[in-house]
């Protein structure tokens, strides 16, 4: 149990200080916000309008304690430039995300883990080397660029899949996962390199243990030992880095989502940027980081239900 | 003493590293009889593992096997895969010396044991339960109800270590060896570890290769002994002629270091002179001692074939 | 039996290579930069322009070149900012440890939760666009990164017994800092700055591509990407070239960290 009071503890001081952090950066650092929103043309009687209007005129404590208060009840605030409250704002924009982000991790799962224990097999051959290349060149390459490349290759050369435009999962069920792949593919390919790397070194890792030594005498075979014993203890490393793997995502469904002009979370973003539009922007930081924390807090658990060496 | 179960003959195992090939094993030729112990000591770097990897078929990849592994006639060294994997813990099994690190951590100790019935019997999963935990009491664990369902980490050393035998001698296998099975654990449990193993050889009519660096234990346990240096054996026969009249001043002088509580206050003997790693090691040109000033006189006491020879630079 | 750190080389000749190219687009481009020319717009590869034209007929070999200052000014300049502000918070947490330290990391950890692009997103919202604010968000995106590694070089190294000697001698902690501490961590933060190099490449390429980075007339390549995107189709070399350019910078610099840190991996 002082385990997972620990962790929930930990959890709870995490969404705390980056609330805290995100109030921070944008009521501090502007300097006076009415003034970053409204122009420095404003009048003197506008920023005063403005600021009751957002309630800026209280001191800052108290303008934490009424956002963060808010938004534990659901209440995100008023968008500027939409007049309406930001959770009616994000309301048909956080399925999208959702749906992306789902399906680039599937994806880079689904992808990464089979060629990961491949690559860790073929380790000391000539061509490890250059998979391990091809991995890195995977890190190296930006996502938004990859997805360029596979529109072109995909949608403009073969014609399988929409160049843009944008199906609801309402609409046409496969016509939704259609408009999903390529940009899910796009951001997975660089999460898929690292998983890769990762499982593989993990893999020849645990392969010099002394227990697979222990299964070799048993009479094990080489399969029956990857697959019974060695892949098991080498996943909890890859399960570490799930939730930086998880932030890259959605980090990466921002940029995604402009290109493939996706009507999501990062789509919303940009545009509210271009429009100054604080309360929204504020907002949509928090969510995203919010559903970060919450799949690490996840992959946290798992981890223990996992290793029975750190239960409880 | 019963029918030799196991003859090695001119047993040579090299390693190739780069393009050089750099000898491990030499010459080595012993055998074991029926409801014997065989033990095997030398200093670490001198092969005893080595010797039993051979055995087992367990070898690093880079290595090149010359000579006879026969067990009961039967040919070991050039099998295939598949025959080794049959051979594995029905003919031979191996105990380790770290039962730390010999389990899985993420398995129940009690699928471990039963994993080796899945693999070579055909018997249903009760069967498979029951048996493995015969074998648990078999090897005085308590409970073994209980810790059929324990994570390797739940165990102590000892424990774990009754585990890992367990799994040695479920299959009833002919030849039994073990690697330092006691180095890894206290002095107490050590003594009941090493009486386990006794009986079993004992109550099964098997055979096991007991592999030490210490005397002691060794003198507890074996009928037989091979002494190693640098891939080779020096000298070998039974535990009382070589304790009481070693041949060879390499013997006399691992002798000379057990201690003693009658040599009380005396420094501890070492022998003087270190094993060559791998790498030192020229094809015949054994026992591979680089001669310097300091440590000539004292290498030519221990093998007078280097001064048969002439000193090497 | 040693195998050659391939990776080292390949990530050396990469950086150099494109460095040098930085460094000729200083004193010489073929065509201005911005020297347009609509008769010439979108035409392919040719001897004349070895990477075609843009949609204006600007030569796109000139505006890589001219593109390739932007990647290494903002690496650089976000490099010392981070690194400044990461030697600061990181050697007081490692240095003084205790409850200083357990609170420092527990900010700098709940931080990095926030993706390193989302952070810089949210400084850019407040500090606005252009290459300044770019490398200040880029900077501070890397200061958590930075703070745990130079924290984690002085815990190891303050336990060695040469510092612990010249605390005994009455040295001060600027001094023991400065002279003893940083230069046997100078090996860690080297592989820090060159990965987070390649991390402030991709980050400003990808703000740069949403029009929140680098501005007109700064020449950027994720700027040009952003362009060269509505002309994907029939100029598909205008998008492909500028994104490899891209890929081998973060590559070369990926493949430099992880070859020094190999290297040093084995040393010890």
């Amino acid at each position: 149990m002082k385990f997972l009071l620990k962790k929930f503890f930990s959890f709870i001081a995490t969404i705390f200080i980056v609330s805290l952090t995100i109030f921070f950066i944008f009521n501090v650092l502007p300097g006076n916000p009415a003034h970053a929103i409204l122009g420095i043309d404003a009048d003197n009687q506008q920023i005063k309008l403005f600021e009751e209007d957002l309630g800026l005129d209280k001191p800052l404590h108290l303008r934490y304690i009424d956002w963060i208060t808010g938004v534990a009840q659901g209440d995100l605030g008023e968008s500027y430039k939409y007049r309406q409250p930001v959770e009616d704002v994000m309301q048909d924009r956080i399925p999208v995300s959702f749906s992306l982000a789902i399906i680039a991790l599937l994806l880079t799962v689904v992808i990464g883990v089979p060629l990961g224990i491949l690559i860790a097999r073929t380790d000391g051959k000539w061509y490890s080397t250059v998979l391990s290349m091809i991995t890195q060149l995977g890190i190296s390459t930006p996502s938004f660029w990859l997805g360029f490349i596979l529109i072109l290759i995909f949608a403009v050369k073969l014609g399988l899949f929409p160049t843009y435009g944008f199906v609801p999962w309402s609409e046409s069920f496969f016509g939704a996962l259609r408009s999903y792949f390529l940009p899910a593919l796009a951001i997975a390919i660089s999460n898929i390199a690292i998983v890769i790397r990762y499982l593989r070194n993990s893999i020849l890792d645990q392969s010099k243990q002394d227990y697979v030594r222990t299964a070799k005498v048993k009479g094990l075979g080489t399969s029956e030992i990857m697959y019974g014993h060695v892949l098991k203890n080498a996943f909890l490393p890859v399960l570490t880095i799930l939730g930086l793997i998880t932030a890259d995502t959605l980090g990466g469904s921002i940029i995604i989502e402009n290109v493939f002009a996706l009507p999501g979370l990062g789509n919303l973003l940009v545009a509210s940027i271009e429009s100054r539009d604080f309360p929204l922007i504020q907002s949509l930081i928090l969510i995203i980081s919010l559903i970060i924390i919450v799949a690490n807090f996840i992959v946290d658990l798992l981890y223990r239900v996992i290793d029975p060496r750190i239960r409880i | 003493m019963g029918n030799s179960l196991l003859e090695v003959n001119n047993l040579d195992v090299s390693f190739k590293i780069g393009k050089k090939t750099y000898p491990a094993l030499e010459d080595i030729t012993f055998k074991i009889n029926e409801n014997t112990i065989v033990g095997v000591v030398g200093e670490s770097g001198s092969g005893k593992s080595l010797t039993a990897q051979s055995i087992l078929g367990i070898l690093p990849t880079n290595t090149e096997v010359e000579g006879s592994i026969k067990l009961e006639n039967d040919e070991l060294i050039n099998k295939s895969m598949k025959d080794w994997k049959k051979l594995r813990s029905n003919e031979v099994s191996l105990i380790f010396q770290e039962p730390m690190t010999s389990l899985n951590p993420l398995m129940k100790v009690g699928k471990q044991i039963s994993e080796i019935l899945k693999k070579h019997t055909n018997d249903s999963k009760e069967q498979r339960y029951k048996k493995t935990i015969k074998i648990m009491n078999e090897v005085g664990l308590k409970r073994s109800e209980n810790l059929y369902h324990s994570y390797p980490h739940e165990l102590s050393g000892g424990m774990r270590q009754r585990i890992v035998i367990a799994m040695a001698i479920i299959n009833n296998p002919k030849l039994i060896i073990a690697d330092e099975p006691t180095t890894a654990l206290d002095v107490t449990i050590q003594a009941q570890i090493l009486n386990l193993l006794k009986s079993i050889v004992k109550k099964r009519n098997g055979a096991m290769l007991f592999i030490s660096h210490d005397w002691g234990v060794i003198s507890q346990v074996c009928d037989y002994v091979l002494v190693m240096y640098a891939g080779q054996i020096v000298e070998q026969g039974l535990i009382e002629n070589l304790l009481n009249n070693p041949q060879h001043p390499y013997t006399r002088g691992l002798i000379k270091a057990i201690p003693d509580f009658r040599k009380r206050g005396e420094a501890l003997y070492s022998i003087p002179l270190r094993v060559p790693a791998l790498t030192e090691r020229n094809k015949g040109e054994w026992p591979y001692i680089k001669i310097t000033k300091e440590n000539a006189q004292c290498a030519a006491e221990i093998f007078p074939e280097i001064t048969k020879e002439g000193t090497k630079e | 039996m040693q195998k050659k750190n391939y990776t080292l080389y390949i990530g050396v000749l990469l950086v150099g290579l494109l460095f040098l190219m930085m460094i000729v687009s200083l004193f010489w481009t073929p065509f201005g930069p911005n020297q347009m020319n609509t008769s010439i717009a979108l035409q392919a590869p040719s001897w004349a322009h070895p990477f075609g034209t843009d949609n204006f007929g600007r030569d796109i070999f000139s505006r890589i070149l001219e593109g390739s200052k932007t990647a290494f000014f903002v690496g650089f300049s976000s490099i010392i900012i981070a690194l400044t502000f990461g030697l600061i918070i990181g050697s007081i947490a490692g240095y003084f440890g205790g409850v200083i330290d357990e609170v420092l990391m527990r900010i700098i950890d709940a931080i990095l939760a926030i993706p390193g692009i989302l952070f810089a997103i949210m400084l850019i919202a407040v500090f606005n666009t252009g290459i300044q604010n770019t490398i200040l968000a880029l900077g501070i995106m890397g200061v958590p990164t930075f703070s745990r590694v130079i924290r984690s070089g002085f815990i190891q190294v303050k336990e060695f017994d040469f510092i612990k000697s010249s605390k005994a001698k009455g040295a001060g902690s600027f001094r023991i800092i400065f002279k003893h501490i940083l230069p046997n961590i100078r090996s860690e933060i080297t592989v820090a700055s060159t990965l987070f190099f390649s991390g402030a490449i991709l980050a400003e390429s990808g703000l740069s591509y949403l029009g929140l980075g680098v501005q007109p007339p700064d020449p950027s390549w994720g700027r040009m990407l952003s362009e060269a995107q509505i002309y994907m189709t029939n100029a598909p070399w205008y998008i492909g070239i500028t994104g490899i350019f891209i890929v081998l910078l973060v590559l070369g610099f990926n493949m430099l960290g992880d070859g020094i840190r190999d290297k040093n991996d084995k040393k010890n």
